[in-house]
């Protein structure tokens, strides 16, 4: 019965929040300040665990293809296929819920209980839209660069690899990662990356509008958001994939 | 003129408001008081329209709330400054722009214009200059009081409604509040509505009262008239205190 609720409150929020700005003006002065906050100032855990996938990958499947049978590059060819495909959109995303997700329902959260939505509601704003909007574009339009960004970091992360030990050589790397290059999974992987920024942001700013009590409720909103979040974006990511690459 | 005409509200199984009628002139300071429970905050926010009645007309000059489309609702709006508990400023904004924000999003005036009238407002409600570029976590209570009038009355609106203006504020800073809120309800003739349970304000400020008990209008009248009432549940909510019995033996 909640799950009917949740998505009919859902769906009547994101009316009210996919509607043109009361005041243009607002919105983009808002927009720069999300473009920041919830993109570059994701920047440095995205190259961190980009950089650290990337090798642990590497030197995972090296291990595990440890047969002559199989070609020296097919190493740099796994971990490619495995971060373009997977690791940057899916887990980035996954791993952004958490980040974005929270940092969205507690902000919204701490605004409804602290009666700032309400305060705008009675000047006359569309707060859903005043809020919520400036954060689903600004997140949505930064999506695909984060996700470009860490496919670049995980496989230089793969190819420190082999600079600093003797798992790999440089070239088989290099030849593995640029062996039998598909583009069309970096168009995959960036239309998933689309969707999931779609389900973070604007998931995790329903639960932050509905919050209601005090502090616990605002923690329990961004728990949430963060949770429910994830399970969406596992069952778009089996969604997308069936469509695009079956 | 605000005038609630038969308002009921319900919530589940639990009436809170019965049968409420009320007019609230303007330029006067009207109160409604009441015990916490009472069903106060629930009235008043029925009447701005933040819950919706189960029965009854709210008229803001004619003007029925629960008959209006929610784009009418928010051109009604653009009339009114509230005035919260929690002051509930902007805390992403400054003192300044806080006040700003209302012109910014409704004023089709020039940013110097906005900034010039914003002053004006501040200066109104004698807020120090220097605090004009800080954050609201960086002011005291008080002055996050005049920050949220000034805020409030930026757009010059025709309703002003104030729940619990002094909670969490010294005697002596809620004075300057309760006075800073008549001066301006006199001052631009508003049409303002406080809710209240500090008698310290009513008897300071309140002009027209309303007592709420148990979600129906108990009591109706003066400041002058309260001592005089043989209501035991007004009785008992406003002479809770040894000072107010004190008080009404004085003036009887």
């Amino acid at each position: 019965m909640n799950i009917f609720q949740d998505t009919g409150k859902y769906t009547l929020l994101m009316k009210r929040v996919l509607v043109a700005p009361d005041r243009w003006r607002m919105f983009f002065r808002q927009l720069p300040k999300e473009l920041e906050k919830l993109g570059l100032q994701s920047l440095p855990i995205v190259v961190i665990i980009s950089i650290f996938i990337g090798a642990i990958m590497t030197i995972q499947t090296k291990l595990n293809t440890e047969n002559p049978m199989l070609p020296t590059y097919s190493t740099g060819l796994v971990t490619r296929d495995t971060l373009l495909l997977e690791f940057s959109s899916t887990i980035l995303c996954l791993i952004l819920a958490g980040k974005i997700g929270s940092n969205i329902a507690s902000e919204i959260g701490t605004m409804r209980i602290t009666e700032q939505i309400d305060a705008l509601e009675i000047m006359g704003v569309n707060s859903a839209n005043y809020l919520i909007l400036p954060k689903i574009v600004a997140f949505v339009f930064m999506m695909p660069f984060l996700v470009i960004f860490s496919m670049t970091i995980g496989l230089v992360g793969g190819y420190l690899v082999g600079v600093f030990s003797d798992i790999i050589t440089t070239a088989d790397y290099l030849l593995g990662i640029q062996y039998a290059f598909i583009p069309y999974y970096v168009f995959y992987s960036l239309v998933k990356s689309l969707v999931f920024a779609f389900i973070i942001s604007s998931v995790a700013a329903y639960y932050g509008y509905y919050a209601y009590g005090g502090a616990l409720d605002v923690g329990k909103a961004s728990t949430n958001a963060v949770v429910n979040g994830s399970i969406l974006i596992l069952f778009f990511n089996l969604l997308i994939t069936n469509v695009m690459l079956n | 003129m605000i005038s609630v005409k038969n308002v009921d509200k319900i919530f589940g199984d639990n009436h809170v408001l019965k049968n409420i009628s009320a007019d609230f002139e303007a330029g006067k300071t009207n109160m409604i008081i009441g015990a916490s429970g009472s069903g106060k905050t629930v009235l008043m926010k029925s009447i701005i329209g933040l819950h919706r009645i189960n029965n009854g007309r709210i008229e803001y000059d004619g003007r029925n709330l629960p008959d209006m489309k929610m784009s009418d609702i928010r051109i009604l709006r653009r009339e009114v400054g509230m005035l919260f508990q929690g002051s509930a400023l902007f805390d992403s904004l400054s003192v300044l722009e806080n006040v700003m924000y209302p012109l910014e999003m409704f004023s089709r005036t020039s940013k110097e214009e906005m900034k010039d009238r914003a002053i004006t407002c501040l200066k109104r409600v004698d807020l120090p200059e220097h605090s004009y570029h800080l954050a609201p976590s960086e002011i005291s209570g008080g002055m996050q009081k005049r920050v949220a009038i000034a805020r409030a009355i930026s757009l010059q609106p025709k309703y002003l409604f104030c729940d619990e203006p002094n909670s969490g504020l010294d005697p002596k800073t809620s004075l300057i509040i309760d006075q800073l809120i008549s001066e301006i309800t006199h001052e631009f003739n508003i049409t303002t509505i406080i809710n209240s349970h500090d008698m310290n304000s009513v008897m300071e400020i309140g002009e027209h009262i309303i007592f709420i008990n148990k979600g129906e209008k108990a009591w109706e009248g003066s400041k002058e008239d309260i001592f005089h009432v043989e209501n035991e549940e007004l009785n008992d909510f406003v002479f809770a205190s040894e000072l107010y019995q004190k008080v009404k033996k004085a003036n009887q």
